[in-house]
């Protein structure tokens, strides 16, 4: 399987730029990059989900386009995806043969024993003592994910061609020894069988592959085989070169106050553990780590939005426990999500709606909205943040992404009391321009003294922005860097606390 | 978990309970097991248990006939309803379509009205016309994809409102002596329209069980999402599930007229209520993808059961409509409650 020149872009962004992968027969081919540097829509291309905007896809020497999943199924590509794709209503042999079924039925009634006969074959051929029978809900997520591989293997072979199957970030919910096994699946997967693994964990990279690709920016930055290099320099090929200091609004940045604002002390949820952090008045703290690090899950329950365990959440030397977002938003705290589209702003509603949504006070008398004063805030602000609208009732989804996060955070800015303001990868998908202006009302709002924490969604934005650096992994604190003007931490060092 | 040390057994963990190795979830074991309707059979018993005190002919055989004769209807409205629940829609027209199969069915066998006499044939009449309407239900669902909920209410009024157009000035009697003794002839015990009622409910189950349709209203239900990547014609099997929800509300008035002997455009009255209240009460999910057929039924028969309990107790009547509301609602928030939380901000 080969791709050529392959380019993907999306409104704003680039994916993929010219890019050129080969995968061959029988090898585990790995490939590494941070967020956002274009593994997963490579991935997507290659199992059928998105099409290429220009570029070809070749499979065994034939150029081919996937209508779909299930096209490529066909042809003998499957992929086991990241967020578990099972139904936990039905049993392991019939999640493992979905779509598959064919042969197990007649006359259009199931034949259950073939169809656990069919299903059994793959499982065994992952190990885990896995039962075709057994209803799907009733495993524990690792061995959910051992099905999602028997699955995978049953879609692949569907083409009666030796199947590639595709690992998204396969490790990222298993325990040690269970990965172990996980390894021993996939070197025996290679003879039978081409893999293609995507993991943000270096040294499994290292230790499963027989050949890795490095992505950056949407393009591949190298191609090595774990033998010759070290992790050093696949770092640095990760990382990539400097961005211009102006870019990030550099000279904009004020010193922390000393007293602290935001505080957690061994704060304790689901997929996180005792997490400690202080925030200063006005000082933005990122969070580093990979996408099962827990740092997003941190951020949520600064707001509320994931339950917490154990631990403290103290804000300006007041103890709160964050219930629900309203309370959170009560408390003063604000929070800018990642999936913008989804969380952050309503597309329906016009722009005016949405700046004033979260705190109504700001422009009501009494009870009742008052339009003449929702009309001259909502000016003011879209003309301060210099939001390209056509008019105040330009529904949300006609605005560019960028755009929309400025709403979504002016939104925010309109709260006289707001204290801490949570920002969950506030750039992604932006353009470089409104990336930099966003960067810019970060700084604002941290020189009115709010304490921001800041979910980076890039290394260099990361340290760039603050004026500490704080890596998690595996859900815990690993690492501290102070950061700011013309002292910046490492990348390379504040990644190998990463990964 | 570790797989490494998962015990190799060789068992089906369906016929031991909870294995071993499954993760630790309260209330799970109260809740029970999803694929058999043990809740609600618990529910049936408590009421059995509190009746044999306040009121022991409620046991007796044929008093427990009456009930199984109540439920047969609403039984067999609930096996074509509980697939369209399954894939997370409902259907909301049963009175209306019931209506309209009704005044068919009657209008078709030997009656006052006309001289038409199809016989037995006029019941499968009554289905195609429940078919249809299940049909344009099931196209305005599948294909352009509006909501089920608003769609089978505008379905309901076309049924009521084709019933009335056949109803014309007199209710239809039926004459055909062989058509009502379906309903009303005793076999084993048992008035005719209980065994057609078990018919359907098998019918249902293997349907549920053994074919694509029935194991894909689970997938659908489940995640629409996976079931399209995996290449399911999503749309079709919607739109089949109205269509046999549409065939056995048809069944159903057909039976409910054998029952009565005349064409009624009231004839569903009430019914839509205890259906969707029993396939709710057992332990099918509105969200979709928990449940089946057998569950439906049980449901059914605990709303039957209330009512004729209550009846027994001497309670108020004005007071049972208001009892079967809180019980439906109880067991709408009990089946839910594990879902509660998954409801809450991502994960």
């Amino acid at each position: 399987m080969e791709l050529r020149g392959a380019t993907k872009s999306f409104p704003g962004v680039r994916a993929l730029n010219d890019v050129s992968v080969e995968v061959r027969r029988h090898e585990v081919l790995g490939l590494i990059g941070e967020n956002g540097a274009g593994k997963s829509t490579l991935l997507k291309v290659l199992c059928g989900l998105q099409r290429l905007d220009s570029g070809s896809l070749l499979l065994r020497g034939s150029e081919a386009v996937f209508q779909g999943v299930a096209d490529a199924n066909r042809n003998g590509v499957a992929m086991v995806f990241q967020e578990q794709s099972l139904l936990e209503n039905i049993t392991v042999a019939e999640n493992v043969l979905l779509g598959n079924e064919g042969p197990s039925l007649r006359c259009g009634l199931y034949r259950w024993r073939d169809l656990n006969r069919r299903a059994q074959k793959y499982l065994d051929l992952v190990g885990g003592s896995l039962r075709a029978a057994t209803p799907t809900g009733r495993l524990p997520f690792a061995k959910r994910q051992m099905v999602e591989v028997a699955k995978a293997l049953a879609s692949g072979e569907r083409g009666h061609h030796e199947p590639v199957i595709l690992l998204d970030e396969p490790t990222s919910v298993l325990e040690h020894a269970e990965m172990e096994t996980l390894f021993s699946i996939v070197r025996e997967l290679r003879e039978r069988a081409s893999v293609v693994f995507v993991s943000h964990r270096m040294e499994e990279v290292l230790a499963i592959c027989d050949r890795v690709y490095v992505m950056r920016d949407g393009g591949v930055a190298g191609e090595c085989r774990p033998a010759d290099v070290t992790t050093d320099q696949l770092f640095s090929m990760m990382v990539g070169q400097d961005l211009g200091a102006g870019y990030y609004h550099e000279s904009d940045q004020r010193p922390a106050q000393s007293r602290p604002r935001l505080e957690l002390g061994d704060l304790t949820g689901e997929t996180f553990h005792d997490v400690s952090l202080t925030i200063a008045h006005g000082e933005v703290v990122s969070l580093m780590g990979v996408q099962e690090s827990g740092r997003e899950d941190v951020a949520r329950a600064v707001f509320g939005a994931v339950p917490v365990r154990s631990g403290t959440i103290t804000l300006d030397g007041r103890r709160i426990r964050p219930r629900s977002p309203a309370h959170a938003v009560r408390a003063g705290i604000g929070y800018v999500p990642a999936e913008r589209k989804v969380d952050g702003a309503v597309l329906g509603m016009d722009v005016r709606e949405n700046l004033t949504l979260a705190h109504p006070g700001q422009v009501s008398r009494g009870p009742l909205l008052d339009p003449a004063r929702e009309r001259h805030t909502v000016g003011e602000w879209i003309e301060d943040l210099r939001v390209r609208t056509p008019s105040q009732h330009t529904p949300m989804r006609d605005l560019s992404g960028g755009n929309q996060q400025k709403v979504v955070l002016a939104k925010w800015l309109l709260d006289p009391e707001l204290r801490v303001l949570v920002l969950d990868t506030p750039t992604r998908g932006l353009d470089v321009g409104a990336k930099a202006d966003v960067y810019a009302l970060i700084r604002r709002l941290a020189a009115r003294g709010l304490a921001v924490l800041l979910l980076a969604d890039t290394l260099d934005e990361g340290i760039a922005m603050s004026h500490r650096v704080l890596t998690m992994k595996d859900g815990r604190i690993t690492g501290e860097f102070t950061s700011g003007a013309g002292a910046r931490p490492q990348r390379t060092d504040v990644l190998e606390r990463m990964v | 978990m570790k797989p490494t040390l998962a015990p190799a057994g060789h068992h089906d963990p369906r016929a031991t309970g909870r294995g071993a190795d499954e993760p630790a979830r309260p209330g799970r074991a109260a809740l029970g097991s999803h694929t058999f309707p043990t809740p609600a059979l618990s529910v049936l018993a408590l009421i059995a248990l509190v009746m044999s005190f306040v009121n022991p002919s409620f046991l007796s055989p044929g008093n427990l006939g009456a009930v199984a004769e109540q439920s047969a209807v609403p039984a067999v409205l609930a096996v074509g309803l509980t697939f369209v629940i399954l894939m997370g829609g409902i259907d909301l027209s049963l009175e209306g379509t019931m209506a309209a199969a009704s005044l068919t069915t009657a209008l078709l066998v030997a009656n006052d009205r006309n001289t038409i006499d199809l016989g037995l044939w006029a019941i499968a009449a009554g289905c195609a016309v429940g078919a249809l309407i299940g049909l344009v239900a099931g196209a305005a669902v599948g294909l352009l994809r509006v909501p089920s909920f608003i769609v089978t209410i505008g379905t309901w009024q076309i049924g009521l409102g084709v019933a009335q157009l056949l109803f014309g000035d007199t209710p239809p009697r039926v004459t055909d002596e062989s058509f009502r003794a379906l309903a009303d002839h005793k076999t084993a015990g048992l008035p005719g329209i209980v065994w057609i009622a078990l018919l359907v409910v098998a019918a249902g189950w293997t349907l549920q069980r053994y074919t694509r349709f029935g194991r894909y209203a689970y997938v659908i239900g489940g995640s629409e999402e996976t079931a399209l990547l995996s290449g399911i014609p999503v749309r079709a099997y919607r739109a089949a599930a109205f269509v046999l929800a549409g065939a056995t509300a048809g069944l159903a008035a057909a039976m409910a007229t054998a029952r009565s002997g005349v064409g009624d455009v009231g004839i569903g009255t009430g019914l839509l209520f205890t259906t969707i209240a029993g396939v709710v009460i057992g332990g099918t999910f509105l969200t979709g993808g928990r449940g089946g057929v057998l569950h439906s039924l049980v449901g059914v028969v605990v709303m039957v059961a209330i009512a004729n309990a209550m009846v027994l107790a001497g309670v108020s009547s004005y007071i049972q409509q208001t009892v079967q509301g809180v019980v439906v609602v109880t067991a709408a928030s009990l089946t839910l409650w594990r879902a509660r939380r998954r409801l809450r901000v991502i994960k």
